[in-house]
């Protein structure tokens, strides 16, 4: 495996809040303000501090939502009986300080490389998946990249009107609630989804898949059925579990 | 000295704050699963377990084989990396120190290695002295394949990414060499006490 080179200490930063964007009802793009970030890769994650008055924290993972280049966001799920998903959601404004350390993560990442990419997100696991399309626009790259992306209703797609804006094929497929007339897949990703929309193995696709347990697994094997050498079949879980 | 986020009380759990949870970890009753790509499904005929030296073997055993050998019970925590961590787990194991009996060894550090190509690093002292096991049973059940199943390591004093899920065999080292994630930055020997997390931790 091409293992990156190991990195010094990873140490705390100071961030300010720049901006709070309304992605869904549930969900928050928080751009961040870090004075020293020394750059982060498409698909990497950071890890968050909140420190409430009296000194008690909580820390968490987010992936990074931003491309390559662009000031660190991350964008936010709640997660109803989480401790520090509802704040950031619901409470956090610019202005505010938080801490954060990163880049972390060297082996869910995608950097500009010419095969064809086949991205898979289920639910939030959208957020490193849209750094990398954002990353892939921004470079001007040609790759060939589809994105399927598994959501419980269309009110609930994270930065629709940008995913759909890039040129790229986005095949959405709605699990829960469908609107009047949608005429899009409906379920959840199967095997004869992926027949349909995968690159074929002999074009030497690369596949990210991120999401909940049992989408990366349901996904990730139906790709290894289709052909895809398990190498090629980056999987990742959406962070924040439990929080 | 962290900067205090406005608004921000958090939830003190009680069930977080026992001293049988690590600093920076919750506690969870989940299992989450987490890995870098497939769950690979060897079959139990398929199986084998390898301690190697130098790329030769030195000894190995079927599935079978391993169950002839004596299997602990054993109950412990868990800690991931991410945060979570799990409390009271049981598991049906063979201790590494059963294993290692069965070879003359005086190597320093052992690289796990599994199916998928996933490799993690330990020191030969974290899995003797009856702190590491190969695990084949989770609860009263055989261990999932999405956990690690047909066998992983168990060395639970270290975060949870040491216990290398679908592992294969041991290599015996004389130096340290990182495995997988430890390529990627995270820390060479992972003491969820001492919060070593990423390197330099």
């Amino acid at each position: 495996m091409a293992g990156t080179a190991l990195r010094g200490r990873l140490t705390w930063q100071e961030a300010t809040v720049a901006e709070v964007i309304t992605e869904t009802a549930t969900a928050r793009t928080i751009e961040l303000s870090v004075p020293d970030w020394a750059g982060h890769k498409a698909g990497q994650h950071l890890d968050v501090r909140l420190t409430a008055e009296d000194g008690y924290s909580a820390e968490r993972s987010y992936s990074i939502a931003s491309a390559p280049g662009e000031p660190v966001a991350i964008t936010v799920q709640r997660l109803e009986d989480g401790e520090v998903s509802p704040y950031l959601t619901d409470d956090l404004r610019p202005g505010d300080e938080l801490e954060l350390r990163g880049p972390i993560g060297g082996y869910f990442i995608w950097d500009g490389e010419p095969e064809p990419v086949l991205l898979l997100a289920g639910g939030s696991g959208v957020v490193p998946l849209r750094a990398m399309l954002r990353h892939r626009q921004r470079i001007v790259s040609s790759t060939p990249a589809r994105l399927v992306y598994s959501a419980r209703s269309l009110a609930d797609v994270i930065y629709r009107s940008e995913l759909d804006g890039y040129g790229t094929e986005v095949i959405y497929t709605l699990t829960k609630q469908q609107p009047p007339g949608w005429t899009g897949h409906v379920g959840r990703v199967n095997a004869a989804l992926l027949g349909e929309v995968a690159w074929l193995p002999d074009q030497h696709p690369i596949a990210f898949v991120c999401g909940p347990t049992a989408f990366v697994e349901a996904v990730a094997e139906g790709l290894v059925m289709l052909g895809y050498p398990p190498g090629r079949v980056k999987t990742e879980r959406f962070g924040g579990a439990g929080g | 000295m962290s900067p205090v986020t406005r608004g921000f009380h958090g939830r003190r759990r009680e069930e977080d704050r026992t001293d049988r949870v690590p600093p920076g970890q919750y506690v969870t009753s989940d299992f989450p699963v987490l890995s870098a790509g497939p769950t690979p499904h060897t079959k139990e005929q398929d199986w084998t377990f390898a301690i190697r030296r130098g790329g030769q073997e030195l000894k190995s055993w079927t599935w079978s084989e391993l169950h002839e050998l004596p299997t602990e019970q054993v109950t412990a925590d868990i800690h991931c990396v991410t945060r979570w961590s799990k409390l009271d787990t049981r598991w049906q194991a063979v201790s590494i120190d059963t294993l290692l009996g069965q070879v003359q060894n005086d190597d320093r550090y052992v690289l796990a290695f599994c199916d998928g190509g996933y490799t993690t690093n330990l020191p030969m002292q974290d899995v003797t002295g009856g702190r590491a096991w190969v695990a084949f049973g989770y609860g009263d059940e055989p261990l999932a394949p999405e956990h690690g199943g047909p066998a992983r390591l168990l060395v639970p004093h270290l975060y949870f990414w040491k216990s290398a899920k679908w592992v294969r065999g041991l290599d015996l080292l004389d130096r340290d060499e990182p495995g997988f994630w430890e390529n990627y930055g995270y820390h060479m020997y992972g003491d969820p006490w001492r919060e070593q997390r990423y390197a330099g931790d």
